[in-house]
């Protein structure tokens, strides 16, 4: 179980172009870290870079449980939900089977999946496809799975762009949960995030 | 339920109906050996000689051509991050992605490849061997092709692109199941192509999983 995330002196580079150099930060048990800066500063990157699925220039990632220092592959294979500006959904397929297959493969199960689709107000939308269902209510759905699939880090980026007042307030009670379980929040966001969230500001 | 079942499912539901699925495959493979006896006249003699070689070479492009979406509808909707994150190896993912592939299209062309075949003038007989070899072929196609639709990704026209990395690498499968099937038909030995056949097909579903993975890595990278 993830404790701490340590994220120290990393530089990103995409393209030709270094994004940020030399940043430091730190996400504890219980809390929540609002990134922000302006368009193109790096945050996707930054979460990307924390999900291991980007390799920085310099510096790392490091994750610590109560035992000490976890390896990172095993800590983000067990330990980490990355929902991107993707939603990671089969447009033709049926909004049900996508949201209890991402469950599963995180390492939830079916009852799990629905109990968090209906807490979202997604209950009646199971039966459609995907393709039917608007930009917020997709999203609602992906963000089901880190209700259902308990994992302790969560790396959102935008999680809420595209969600109305009241997807918003379900979303803000999910998290003050999970932060209350200690659980940890890594979150890029232009808008404040329905929660206390610390800010770190990238690339000011 | 294991996560592997659970990848498994998904995988067989998506291979079934990716680019119109197995139906879509086994009609190129129907019109593309129709075309023999169009082209080369209908002698059924000329044809009989020609029987094994034309199918075998229609069922190499029957099988690469819903390829391409293998990785690529995953890659472009989001969902590799989320395959990259989960519970199994990347290498595992990418292999039980070609075997869905394989057992959605491969399969079923294995088993209407014995049908045009005869159709166009090959004895009865052959059709278990042409049946094997077919089955084995496609395990190799679809690890092979796999390993190019990974390395296509991101890429424009990647359909186009995987049948150009992909073709020369499938010339020791399209020898040896050519070879099997001919030696079958005359009478001669024919354990040693199917075996070579055999040895690619395993050594292809062993290795390229490997590269799918590092090609999947840097694609989202």
């Amino acid at each position: 179980m993830i404790e701490r995330l340590d994220i120290e002196s990393l530089a990103i580079q995409r393209g030709e172009r270094v994004l940020f150099e030399g940043l430091n930060a730190q996400v504890a048990a219980g809390e929540a870290v609002a990134l922000t800066g302006a368009n193109g500063a790096g945050k996707t990157s930054l979460l990307r870079a924390a999900a291991g699925l980007i390799r920085p220039l310099a510096g790392r990632v490091r994750f610590f449980g109560a035992d000490g220092e976890i390896e990172a592959e095993a800590a983000r294979r067990g330990g980490c939900h990355l929902v991107g500006h993707q939603d990671g959904l089969k447009t033709h397929r049926v909004a049900g089977e996508e949201l209890v297959f991402q469950t599963r493969w995180s390492g939830g199960d079916e009852a799990a999946a629905l109990a968090a689709a209906e807490r979202l107000g997604l209950g009646r939308l199971l039966g459609l496809e995907v393709r039917m269902l608007s930009a917020g209510q997709r999203r609602s759905l992906a963000l089901a799975r880190l209700i259902a699939a308990k994992r302790p880090l969560w790396l959102l980026d935008e999680p809420l762009a595209p969600l109305d007042g009241r997807g918003r307030a379900r979303i803000g009670e999910a998290m003050g949960e999970h932060l209350r379980s200690g659980g940890l929040i890594l979150a890029a966001a232009h808008d404040p995030l329905p929660i206390a969230a610390r800010v770190v500001e990238i690339g000011g | 339920m294991s996560a592997l079942t659970v990848l498994w499912r998904r995988e067989l539901a998506l291979a079934w109906g990716r680019g119109g699925g197995p139906l879509l495959a086994l009609g190129f493979f129907a019109a593309a050996s129709a075309m023999a006896p169009l082209a080369m006249g209908p002698s059924p003699a000329h044809l009989a000689a020609m029987a094994g070689g034309v199918t075998w070479v229609s069922l190499v492009l029957a099988n690469l051509l819903s390829l391409d979406r293998l990785f690529e509808r995953d890659y472009e909707d989001g969902a590799l991050d989320l395959l990259i994150l989960g519970p199994l190896p990347l290498e595992g993912v990418a292999a039980v992605k070609c075997l869905a592939q394989w057992l959605t299209t491969g399969a079923p062309l294995a088993l209407a490849a014995p049908l045009a075949a005869i159709a166009l003038g090959a004895p009865l007989a052959a059709a278990p061997m042409i049946v094997g070899a077919a089955t084995l072929g496609g395990i190799a196609f679809a690890f092979v092709g796999g390993a190019g639709a990974a390395l296509a990704l991101a890429s424009r026209r990647g359909g186009v692109l995987i049948a150009v990395i992909v073709l020369p690498l499938l010339v020791p499968p399209v020898i040896f199941g050519g070879a099997a099937v001919a030696a079958f038909q005359a009478g001669l030995p024919w354990r040693a192509p199917f075996a070579l056949l055999a040895a690619y097909a395993l050594a292809a579903a062993a290795l390229t999983p490997l590269a799918m993975a590092g090609a999947c890595r840097n694609a989202v990278s």
